[in-house]
């Protein structure tokens, strides 16, 4: 099994190549874009692992939640490639991936959403597998009074550290395309990817502007 | 070549395939416009969303059309700038990584270069140089085109465009979004002259433009009470003919100070129909020559694109192949476009 995974739903920008089981990746914090360095670093970890690009057997990214750009930015390059090769595409969840890098036990991750909300989710991981306790919501931080979790993880504690409860807080927890990859390749294995036009992200925050109906219903102006 | 072109810079999704030996051979668009109709305006965040979800399907349809593969595909144009940062992205990405998995070279291509390029894709095509007039709903430009690549800023608008001046008076006379065509279509019922506006900047003797002045003075007629029923016609038709008559007469004014008698128009509002008459006659009383994209190709598509591309490549410009690097430049001036690099 070989799969190329690019992650950038967060300032931190990563490539990972998945080989049978050994992964290859490049990583920086690059907090404005990554544009220039996601295809070069693929082709990068490409020659160093002595795989062609046609031999993948699919692709997979960090479809979200994160920032809008950011997530856009791995899903076109992803369908991109993933349409070109006419290969399948398994979107991870970035939360899920974030969980995968604090290891075994129940982790509640958060994301700073920035407009003073974040994305939370609580997960499980044994082992390479991670399953959903709760799924992704976009909720004020003042609207969690009490951790799901033992543990915790994710720049939403940075961002908001005092609006929310806290436990067993590890720290420098981000979503990796490595972790990425490393839920995608056992979906891959059995069947689940998705034809490059369904690989679309998740947003999760999905009220993103108002309608001049609802402008107007608030005393807003034309 | 076969050259595959993508437009995605802000509400329209555009596709297009064109061979350098045999033409344009299939062009797909899907418009957003009852998508932000709801919003009073283009929401970038959405139309971006929106982009995403119909690049495939869209590339699919063209591909189907041609009756090409993507095997046949030589080189990738797509729109790096100007226009929504994210809503460029979005192609730029999903072009690059086409790109790389197809092992082609890729072409940003400027967003105004296409349109100013686009009359060149019909039948009856100007030759260099011409005076282009590019009006649209983000751009009212007057440009001296030499050559692919040479460009010369003539004059532009200091404030708002043609065309967002049509959007916002019809906004003003309660016409919904995008309200142009539907303020020109009201303009037919009404009468000009009945009610005066301003011709601005028609004497300023350069060739600048300012149509944000024109569109106070529709608010203050309506606030005058004019904003309604015969009134609002005859409001709508001497709005179009003020910035026809000043958009007619610069385009002139330039091909006479520039000793040129073609003018190539390209841009959404090149197809208001009153602008057309009014060219029309002053060209041929002036024994020149106004040249139209198709209709289909006044707004944003993926086949100016295309061309575009197309072109830079027949003129020898060599792109950077295979590094994959790419960047998108939402505030790009033309005037910085360079000129192709002939390469051994």
């Amino acid at each position: 099994m070989k799969l190329l995974a690019f992650e950038t739903s967060t300032r931190w920008i990563s490539v990972a190549l998945w080989c049978d089981g050994a992964c290859l990746e490049r990583r920086e914090e690059l907090p404005n874009s990554g544009s220039e360095h996601l295809l070069p670093w693929a082709h990068a970890l490409l020659a160093e692992a002595g795989v062609a690009l046609t031999q993948l057997d699919g692709l997979a990214f960090g479809a979200g939640p994160g920032g809008f750009t950011g997530l856009r930015l791995a899903c076109g390059v992803t369908q991109g490639l993933a349409w070109g090769l006419d290969k399948p595409v398994v979107p991870v969840s970035t939360l899920a991936a974030l969980a995968l890098n604090a290891g075994d036990g129940d982790i509640w991750t958060v994301l700073d959403a920035r407009m003073n909300e974040v994305y939370s989710g609580v997960y499980r991981v044994a082992g390479d597998t991670v399953s959903e306790l709760s799924p992704p919501v976009c909720v004020p931080p003042g609207q969690i009074a009490v951790s799901p979790a033992p543990t915790c993880g994710g720049d939403g504690f940075i961002s908001y550290a005092e609006a929310l409860p806290r436990s067993s807080f590890i720290p420098d927890l981000w979503p990796t395309a490595a972790a990425v990859a490393r839920l995608a390749a056992p979906a891959l294995a059995r069947g689940e990817g998705l034809h490059a036009a369904a690989a679309q992200p998740l947003y999760v925050r999905d009220k993103v502007a108002l309608t001049t109906a609802e402008r107007l219903a608030r005393g807003g102006v034309r | 070549m076969l050259v595959l072109g993508i437009e995605s810079s802000c509400d329209e999704t555009g596709l297009a395939l064109y061979d350098t030996d045999r033409g344009l051979l299939a062009h797909a668009l899907h418009s957003q416009v009852a998508m932000h109709e709801d919003y009073g305006g283009v929401v970038p965040e959405l139309a971006s969303r929106d982009h995403i979800r119909r690049l495939i399907p869209l590339l699919e349809a063209v591909l189907t059309e041609a009756t090409c593969t993507r095997k046949d595909i030589d080189a990738i144009a797509y729109t790096a700038g100007p226009g929504l940062a994210g809503a460029l992205l979005v192609g730029a990405s999903f072009a690059e990584g086409l790109a790389g998995a197809l092992g082609v070279l890729t072409l940003p291509i400027h967003h105004l270069e296409g349109h100013l390029l686009s009359p060149l894709l019909a039948a009856e095509r100007p030759k260099f140089p011409f005076i282009a007039l590019l009006v649209s709903g983000g751009h009212t430009q007057l440009m001296r085109v030499n050559a692919i690549g040479d460009y010369e800023l003539l004059g532009e608008s200091l404030d708002d465009a043609a065309g967002e001046a049509f959007d916002k008076t019809a906004k003003l006379l309660g016409l919904g979004y995008p309200g142009g065509p539907a303020l020109a279509r009201l303009a037919e019922q009404g009468q000009a002259g009945r009610i005066t506006l301003p011709r601005p900047m028609l004497h300023s003797g350069d060739l600048s433009f300012s149509f944000s002045g024109l569109k106070t003075a529709v608010l203050t007629a309506v606030r005058n009470g004019l904003g309604a029923g015969t009134q609002a016609a005859d409001l709508a038709a001497e709005f179009q003919e003020a910035v026809t008559d000043v958009l007619a007469a610069k385009a002139l004014a330039a091909c006479k100070a520039n000793g040129m008698r073609q003018l190539v128009v390209a841009g959404g509002v090149g197809a208001n129909r009153r602008l057309r008459e009014k060219l029309d006659a002053a060209f041929s009383h002036f024994r020149g020559r106004v040249f139209y994209p198709e209709l289909a190709l006044c707004t944003d598509n993926g086949a100016m694109i295309a061309f575009c591309g197309a072109q830079r490549l027949l003129a020898g410009d060599a792109p950077v192949v295979g590094t994959g690097t790419f960047a998108i430049r939402p505030r790009w001036p033309l005037a910085d476009l360079a000129r192709p690099v002939l390469t051994a």
